[in-house]
């Protein structure tokens, strides 16, 4: 009897490909949520397992704040050429030209409060009932709740005091017309499962992950790559240092963190060590305790 | 802390914490992620500041585990929340629910998928109606492992006999509820004795630890691996130049274990085929058991989709329409006697009227009220209902995904009520 056991990691990994079925069968359209970071790349492993050996029966949607990592988009491009999966890319810099969104303004105008409204746009747009992003509880004390499905009103926003209760492996995606949801198959995951899983899948990731030599400069206590969207305030320089990125978003606001870990098992020996949490070196999560819980009712992932 | 390499042997279990108010439920699990170094240095400081500004001394362990601002602005937890944590042996999830009598929704939901419950009761209060509540949900929803923590025995001068007198108590109450696997722990959340590490206050305690218990308590037989049932969740048909013909049944296996080549029968159509192959990305495989994840072809073209099952012809499940049932209502609309909702068990979906309550559960006293048929939120009832379609299901008692019901409002679509088949 004692055979019949699966690992953690198999555990987690069947549980996502059931979820990603359960959307394939109970919405009319949905789509996967794609940024280029680690838990998108997962998710999108896991999508192509769920279905094999046919296609991914979605499409594939990166909101792009046009803030990237050169890395990230070179990587993503080559990975939808290898596996002829499906990708669509909306533009934060559309909504802006559109009006719908504001640019921020200061040091380093942060794109990530517009992606929300590219995202509700290209969702409508799309007519997508469903969208699955890669968010995991662990990451943060205001997702802890937050369902497998989470149900969206048509405004996209989030009432965290009208959730449906999930039991066993029932998953509720009945909904009005115009409404949606948000679903997150990696929920249960936390950010070493997704560092062992990777390595145990043997999963391609973006050289960002890996130590490199970077030109960084601290700001508040978060290294911000140089790029073109940073303007240094008094006093700050750019320093080049050996780091490697913990998450991959939107420069202007994603730290990168002092690292010498060049391979999968150094960064899983790093992540077992690291005493902060990969959103800790997050800007925008910086702002409040409470920020992620605010964004969240707006309509962000 | 986890190494590197251990990680290709951990299992994973998956527990719920209930509790009174103040029994010491966030201090035990802050105490666990705590002392797992789950905590990291970033939560740490905001802890310290949140405390801080609430004037209170030192760090509140409690804080870690409440989530969301509005409830942290009332000062209580109200829905459930999961906390990760690991050792080199297992990862943990934890479903914490808040110890409120009306939650009794919440409870039931974080046991639905729970090897274990940890009940805590306080050493100085000892075995109340709450701890009964909690017992009887427990039982209900047929979670493998109970473990009774007897909390703040620092406040009882880790007394043997208090212990042994709550110990006594609970089974007195439980001999009448079906409980398989009970632990009893003396505990104190807030100094650590007999959480991670053993006691020296409390010698003439020779059982395990909690971590001890979590870590190594067998959960191989926590699912069947005797019934075969597979419901059927997508039928993958790639209509590619590679495949042009395949024809998958995916889905998650939810009892027993099938094998390359063993005879199956199909529900409802009754028709039997022998299973050609069993595909996962990573290459085929020569047998599945639950809870995996896979995709079967058949020998035979039949027609089969969602909702259908696949089991041995030797050991089929009920195929039956009128169906009894252990409700908890979970929504603040009541039941509706005679009203339709919509049913969803395992990958079917069919529409189903109530039509009996045969009892209300008083789950202090567990007694059944025959008179009172008003079903609403947070109660415990056995009615009878009927399905516009046969559901292929086992007792809840023999499996539980295959014995497990929600019942959705159609007007509303939300789900107003978890069952369990009897
Ligand atoms: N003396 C003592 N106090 C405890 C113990 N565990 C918890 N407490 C205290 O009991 C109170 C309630 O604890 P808390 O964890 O918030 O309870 P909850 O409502 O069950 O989550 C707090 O003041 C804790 O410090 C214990 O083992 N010994």
């Amino acid at each position: 009897m004692s055979s019949y056991n699966l690992t953690h990691l198999k555990e987690l990994e069947s549980e996502a490909i059931f979820i990603l079925r359960e959307v394939a069968a109970q919405f009319e359209k949905p789509v996967m949520l794609f940024s280029g970071g680690k838990d998108s790349i997962i998710m999108f492993h896991l999508a192509r397992k769920a279905f094999y050996p046919g296609k991914i029966p979605f499409p594939l949607m990166h909101v792009d704040t046009g803030h990237n990592f050169p890395e990230t988009l070179k990587f993503r491009d080559r990975l939808m050429e290898e596996t002829g999966e499906n990708l669509i890319v909306k533009y934060v810099q559309d909504s802006i030209d559109r009006g719908t969104a504001v640019e921020e303004i200061g040091l380093n105008p942060s794109r990530n409060g517009l992606q929300t409204v590219t995202l509700l746009e290209g969702l409508e747009e799309g007519k997508y009932d469903c969208a699955m992003g890669g968010a995991r509880r662990d990451e943060e004390k205001a997702r802890a709740k937050e369902r497998f499905f989470s149900h969206r009103d048509e405004f996209g926003q989030w009432d965290p005091k009208n959730q449906r209760p999930e039991l066993w492996n029932l998953f509720n995606g009945r909904k009005r017309i115009g409404e949606h949801f948000r679903v997150f198959p990696i929920s249960n995951w936390t950010e070493m499962d997704v560092w062992q899983y990777i390595l145990h899948e043997s999963i391609e990731l973006p050289s960002l992950y890996f130590s490199h030599k970077r030109e960084v400069v601290n700001r508040d206590g978060v290294l911000l790559g140089k790029c073109d969207y940073i303007t240094l305030k008094d006093g700050e320089k750019w320093e080049e240092k050996t780091v490697r990125c913990r998450t991959i978003g939107d420069m202007t606001c994603t730290g990168v963190s002092e690292s010498t870990a060049k391979t999968l098992e150094d960064i899983i020996e790093e992540v077992a060590s690291t005493r902060i949490t990969e959103r800790g070196g997050r800007a925008d999560d910086k702002r409040s305790e409470a920020a992620m819980e605010d964004r969240k009712k707006e309509g962000y992932f | 802390m986890i190494e590197t390499k251990g990680y290709l042997d951990m299992e994973l279990l998956r527990f719920t914490t209930a509790g009174s108010v103040d029994d010491g439920k966030s201090t035990l699990i802050g105490r666990l992620l705590y002392d797992s170094k789950a905590i990291f240095e970033d939560q740490m400081d905001i802890l310290e500041e949140t405390s801080k500004q609430r004037g209170e001394e030192g760090i509140n362990l409690a804080l870690l585990t409440d989530g969301l601002r509005s409830e942290r602005e009332q000062g209580i937890t109200i829905d459930v929340a999961y906390r990760y944590f690991a050792t080199p042996k297992r990862k943990f999830i934890i479903a914490d629910t808040p110890g409120h009598i009306q939650y009794t929704r919440n409870m039931v939901t974080g046991a639905s998928t729970a090897n274990l419950a940890i009940l805590l009761v306080d050493a100085r209060i000892g075995v109340i109606e709450q701890t009964k509540r909690h017992a009887f949900i427990a039982s209900l929803l047929q979670i493998p492992h109970i473990a009774v923590c007897i909390n703040k025995m620092d406040l009882v001068n880790y007394d043997k006999e208090a212990y042994e007198k709550i110990k006594s108590d609970f089974q007195r109450f439980s001999a009448k509820l079906e409980i398989k696997d009970v632990h009893f722990i003396p505990i104190s959340a807030l100094h650590g004795d007999n959480v991670v590490d053993r006691s020296s206050r409390m010698d003439w305690y020779e059982g395990s630890t909690l971590m001890h218990l979590l870590e190594n308590i067998h959960i191989g037989s926590d699912h069947n691996h005797v019934d075969c049932r597979f419901p059927v969740q997508f039928v993958i048909r790639p209509q590619s130049k590679e495949y042009p013909d395949y024809r998958g049944y995916s889905g998650r296996v939810e009892g027993g274990v099938f094998k390359e080549g063993d005879e199956i029968t199909v529900l409802p159509s009754g028709f039997t085929s022998k299973i050609k192959s069993i595909d996962t990305f990573d290459g085929p495989i020569k047998e599945a058991f639950s809870p995996m994840s896979i995709c079967m072809t058949l020998e035979d073209d039949i027609d089969i989709s969602r909702g259908d099952m696949l089991v041995r012809e030797n050991n089929q499940p009920n195929a039956e329409q009128d169906i009894d049932v252990m409700i908890c209502w979970m929504n603040e609309r009541k039941m509706i006697l005679r009203g339709k909702y919509t049913i969803r068990h395992t990958t079917q979906t069919a529409r189903c009227i109530v039509k009996d309550v045969k009892y209300k559960m008083d789950i202090n006293t567990l007694h059944r009220d025959e008179e009172d048929k008003e079903i609403g939120l947070n109660d415990i009832g056995r009615i009878s209902i009927r399905t516009t379609k046969p559901l292929f299901f086992d007792s809840y008692r023999r499996n539980r995904n295959t014995g497990s019901i929600i019942l959705i409002d159609e007007a509303t679509n939300e789900t107003v009520a978890a069952g369990m088949i009897i």
